[in-house]
């Protein structure tokens, strides 16, 4: 019986429901023996000079090793994540002159303890000029206030794709030539926090090896050990770097921080271990944000539906110091023109530095911001050609023959159903009775608002551009089964599926299957897990490294049976080979395993995909607004979310159901905000408002598989779909819920308080 | 996310609280069920060099009907107050707010006398207590008295008490079949109000009807001007109108002051409505 698109249930869960998984700060190993904790003295300014830094009371408490600055810290700053940002806006690792966020470390304290490590950053007394800042991103965009004076510019990157008739920089007139509809918006696409449950977490001590030995909460183990190296100038290999259990990362543990760098560096310098978990305060300040675009859509067609050119303006907050938040919008960019078929697209856009902490990759980076935009344009659109919103959608999506698609922005898409996956999303919900109902409560002048969300999305995974992934499998001479995977797991379940394509492959039980990954020592090259790639290209490398594991063992088989390779069958259900598949007591795996050596046998594969994958996918919310308070309460959630073919639905729907619950918490509630002078407003998880299963709706999760041919498993990723179709799902719906009153359109997120304003304007505009 | 240091003692009795509050003067701070004082700890809002946890104290973990009105001691946890058959029955007022209080997890280990002396403007507990007219008991080195709910709320975070007193009882006047409802609007399920409105009592009743509000202002507050008009003979709607008058709320993260002022006239009418729809069992906003 086969496992694969079976409900298998997760390996993981009995050592994570129990206590017994180890992250970083569990970890004791030799090298970490006496290690030192790590405190950081952070900025309580968003913009200033740093005037006198008094570290001596600090330095003479009992239990503290060392405080130590800028000046004492001999690490060149941090380049800008790539060379097409501006160069002139690097990041030091301690803040020496000027200080350009709230949050920047200035000084890192060294403690026999933490307690000892906090009381003594608490003590350290640092002297501030503060200096004009400029918090908002659309006043920075100005210049009026620069947040690196040596570079000139606020402006750290720019962006376009697409244009009229395919050529960048069509003007916009000629963009909308022939519509008969065009409207226009700003859109605000709210900086949010991850939140991951495990904050970020670094313990760094030299072996006797003569090697610096590193445990890091990170998503990337293998780029992370490359990163420590190049920055403390240590020759490759010099680093073994360990990603244990992981609590989460949604893409802000992609790559290393300035901290975990510096407290490798302490390690050296110290001669002794150092470890440095962060608070939750700390980490909701200094970890880096997601989103934080504003948009500008302009959309137009003809009054029968027909889109005909979109036109999509970003300014993005990069924060202080550009990371990977100032190159997203390229992936904005991308997928701009989402599932429809629009002949004129233009895309521009601008990555701006304000004083704040930097922006980043977070759960679906640079994906939802356009399917937010698009999908609130289409809606504004259909509101403007008085069409109901499923429909102008339905008029214009890509057909289903028309695959490979390339749209105007130049991207091309594998595969897709999008009418389809909207038809199942619109039955499932039973669109129609819901509209009636809506009629019914509009007619009878009810306090309680109900609204329809659509969100129709495809969205590009494993990177922009063709990536790929290696595994090595073994089977040993007793027939167990270990897989080293490049892949790194931080809840998604890897163990699980991997053993699963594993035992398919092999014939052998998934219990006999041990998953490695995470430990550059035992697996040196990996990209990680980020941008939903890690089934179709680490799932695939596996698969295929099993595909030769069981040529291979063929071959010895065949030398056991006296018979020549290619007529050496394996029987997957019995775990033997025989000759022509003739069935009996032939060589088990353990046998051919044993006869190879002591080691086993092993294969190892690297897969490179051609392309990336397009999953795509439609969701429908259903609200309900008081619009007397502006309370808004999500009813249903009803979602198609084609990743092409699913492995196990079980580890798929986990991935949509978290998905879901933070597309939902960005469209509801979460919002990072500063005040006017940078000072972070909600930097615990009091004030910033993630959702809870309390205020979610059980899921209606709708199955539909439309497989790709871009690699042997036909999966694409599904780790970030769920947030991409529902945040602007859930804003339709809130929006649609208050057209009877005039309103049409409410910003993100959709707070009770949004919403009546929303309301008393739409009033008083009459 | 690490406290400053501090001592830690735990009190046997609540003399030896009381003692050791003495001892150390405006240094010691109380620890019930620890869910307002440890963040405050945690996020160096707040530094006491001395804990005194009475959190173990069951003696004044209780409630008695005494007559007219039930006694309940301070150490009785949200979820007790949730459950309590006592409380369902004479102030189903305070077994309603005790449900809405953050989640299970803080419902388990919060208690009503932490809640209370914590003094939070947008305390569902110290609202409900306060529209229903109880009396809070505090015990000091020169022994009890007697604080009106209504002169227990002093600012925001501070209490009427002494910083050598501790809160040991709260007496609620019994309320069986009186009308009361609870109207709510928070962010999340698990969130504090924004605002609340607790009402009790019936239009053209007995005793008049009473109306105290929280978020409202630095401290939970009495909608007075509200009252006045029904006592007045006000309709309802025109009374709600006046529900923000003689507030100062604030403007923070959860809601601007506008906003408040807003749903306080909002849930004003909505709770006089519902105390008017006979048989009243109770309601309140999600
Ligand atoms: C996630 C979360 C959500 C919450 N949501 C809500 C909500 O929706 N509504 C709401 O009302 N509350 C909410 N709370 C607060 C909760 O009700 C607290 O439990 C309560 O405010 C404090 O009670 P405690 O026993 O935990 O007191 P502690 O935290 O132990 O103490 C609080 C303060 O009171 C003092 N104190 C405690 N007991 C006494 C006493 N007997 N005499 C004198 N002083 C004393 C302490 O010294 C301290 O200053 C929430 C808390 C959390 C963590």
């Amino acid at each position: 019986m086969t496992l694969l698109g079976r409900r298998v249930l997760r390996t993981e869960d009995q050592r994570f429901l129990t206590g017994r998984a180890s992250y970083v700060d569990d970890v004791r190993a030799p090298e970490l023996e006496g290690a030192a904790h790590v405190a950081f003295v952070r900025s309580p300014v968003a913009s200033g000079r740093i005037l006198d830094i008094d570290a001596g009371a600090a330095r003479s408490m009992p239990g503290v090793v060392a405080v130590l600055t800028a000046a004492e810290v001999d690490l060149p700053p941090e380049p800008p994540v790539d060379e097409r940002v501006h160069q002139g806006m690097a990041r030091p690792y301690l803040a020496g002159r000027l200080v350009r966020f709230v949050g920047e470390p200035v000084a890192v304290v060294v403690a026999g303890d933490r307690a000892t490590a906090a009381d003594a950053a608490a003590g350290v007394a640092v002297a501030y000029e503060p200096l004009p800042a400029v918090v908002d991103v659309e006043q920075a965009a100005g210049d009026g206030v620069l947040v690196h004076a040596g570079a000139g510019t606020n402006t750290a990157a720019r962006f376009e794709a697409g244009g009229g008739d395919g050529e960048v920089g069509g003007d916009a007139e000629e963009l909308f030539a022939g519509c008969e509809v065009v409207v226009r918006r700003r859109l605000v696409n709210q900086r949010v926090a991850a939140c991951p449950l495990e904050p970020r977490s670094v313990a760094a001590g030299w072996g006797d090896d003569g090697r610096l030995h590193v445990w890091s909460s990170t998503q990337t183990p293998q780029a992370s050990r490359a990163v420590i190296e190049t920055a403390l100038g240590l020759p490759a290999g010099t680093v073994h770097l360990v990603a244990p259990d992981v609590g989460g990362g949604f893409g802000p543990k992609i790559g290393l921080h300035r901290e975990d760098v510096l407290v490798c560096w302490l390690a050296r310098t110290l001669r002794r271990p150092v470890r440095w978990t962060e608070g939750r305060t700390e980490n909701m300040a200094a970890m880096g944000h997601g989103r934080a675009q504003v948009q500008t859509v302009t959309i137009g067609g003809r009054r029968d539906g027909t889109i005909l050119a979109y036109r999509l303006d970003v300014l993005q907050d990069a924060g202080a110091y550009p990371r990977d938040g100032a190159i997203l919008p390229e992936l904005t960019g991308a997928m701009a023109a989402g599932v429809y078929d629009i002949p004129r697209v233009h895309f521009r856009a601008r990555s701006v530095v304000t004083n704040t902490m930097s922006t980043t990759s977070y759960r679906g980076a640079g994906r939802p911001e356009a399917t937010a935009a698009l999908e609130r344009a289409v809606d504004l659109f259909a509101a403007g050609a008085g069409l109901d919103p499923a429909e102008v959608r339905r008029r214009n999506l890509v057909p289903a023959g028309a695959f490979p698609h390339t749209t105007a922005v130049g991207t091309t898409y594998d595969t897709g159903d999008y009418a389809g996956a909207l038809d199942r999303v619109l039955d499932a919900a039973g669109y129609g009775e819901l509209r009636a109902e809506q009629a019914r409560r509009r007619q009878a002048g009810d306090v309680v608002a109900l609204g329809l969300g659509v969100s129709c999305y495809v969205e590009v995974t494993a990177g922009l551009r063709a990536g790929q992934e290696t595994a090595t499998v073994i089977v040993r001479p007793d027939g167990g089964v270990v897989v080293l995977t490049g892949t790194s797991p931080h809840g998604q379940g890897h163990a699980t599926a991997w053993a699963t394509i594993a035992a398919e492959r092999l014939g052998i039980g998934p219990e006999r299957v041990e998953v490695v990954s995470g430990d550059t020592d035992r697996v040196p090259v990996g990209g990680g897990t980020s941008g939903s790639r890690s089934l179709q290209l680490g799932g695939t490398a596996v698969h295929e490294a099993c595909g030769r594991l069981v040529d291979a063992a063929r071959a010895r088989a065949g030398e056991l049976l006296g018979a020549p390779a290619d007529q050496v069958v394996l029987d997957g259900a019995a775990g033997r080979f025989s000759v022509g598949g003739a069935g009996g007591d032939g060589p088990t795996w353990a046998d051919v395993a044993g006869a190879a050596g002591p080691d086993g046998l092993q294969a190892e594969a690297v897969f490179r995909a051609p392309t990336p994958t397009y999953p795509f996918g439609a969701h429908l919310a259903v609200v309900e607004v008081d619009t007397e308070t502006g309370q808004v309460t999500l009813r249903r959630m009803v979602t198609v979310d084609d990743a092409g073919r699913v492995l196990n639905p079980l580890l798929a729907e986990g991935q949509r159901h978290g998905g879901i619950a933070q597309g939902v918490g960005q469209a509801l509630w979460e919002e990072m905000a500063y005040d006017g002078d940078g000072v972070p407003l909600t930097a615990d998880l009091a004030s910033y408002a993630m959702p809870t299963a309390g205020d979610l709706p059980a899921f209606e999760l709708v199955a539909m598989e439309t497989p790709t041919p871009v690699n042997p498993l036909g999966a694409k990723g599904i780790g970030e779909s769920g947030a991409i179709g529902s945040t602007p799902a859930v804003q339709n719906a809130v929006v649609d819920a208050l057209a009877h009153l005039g309103v049409d359109h409410v910003d993100l997120p959709c707070t009770p308080e949004r919403v009546w304003r929303a309301i008393v304007t739409a009033r008083d505009a009459v | 996310m690490i406290p400053a240091p501090f001592e830690y003692r735990r009190a046997g009795s609540v003399d030896e609280a009381v003692r050791l509050l003495a001892e150390h003067g405006d240094d010691a701070r109380l620890l019930a069920g620890g869910h307002s004082l440890l963040p405050a700890l945690r996020l160096r809002q707040a530094a006491p060099a001395v804990l005194v946890d009475v959190g173990r104290l069951s003696e004044l973990a209780y409630v008695r009907d005494l007559g007219d009105h039930l006694a309940v001691g301070a150490l009785t946890r949200h979820c007790d107050l949730e459950r309590s058959a006592a409380v369902a029955a004479d102030a189903p007022l305070v077994a309603h707010a005790a449900g809405l209080v953050g989640d299970p997890q803080v419902r388990n280990r919060g208690t009503l006398g932490g809640s209370l002396a914590h003094a939070d403007p947008a305390a569902d507990l110290a609202v409900a207590v306060l529209a229903l007219g109880a009396t809070l008991v505090a015990r000091g080195p020169a022994g009890e008295r007697e604080i009106a709910a209504a002169d227990f709320f002093v600012d925001r975070h501070r209490s009427a008490l002494a910083g050598d007193e501790m809160l040991t009882e709260v007496r609620l006047p019994k309320a069986a079949g009186v009308p009361w409802s609870y109207q709510r609007v928070s962010r999340r399920a698990q969130d504090w109000a924004t605002v609340a409105v607790a009402a009790v009592g019936a239009a053209g009743g007995s005793a008049p009807v009473v109306v105290a509000l929280a978020g409202m202002g630095p401290v939970p507050l009495r909608a007075s001007a509200v009252e006045q008009a029904l006592a007045a003979g006000e309709p309802v709607s025109g009374a709600a109108a006046g529900a923000d008058h003689g507030t100062a709320p604030p403007s923070d993260v959860l809601a601007g002051a506008g906003y408040r002022r807003h749903l306080a006239r909002v849930l004003v009418r909505r709770a006089l409505e519902s105390l008017a729809e006979p048989p009243n069992l109770g309601s309140t906003a999600t």
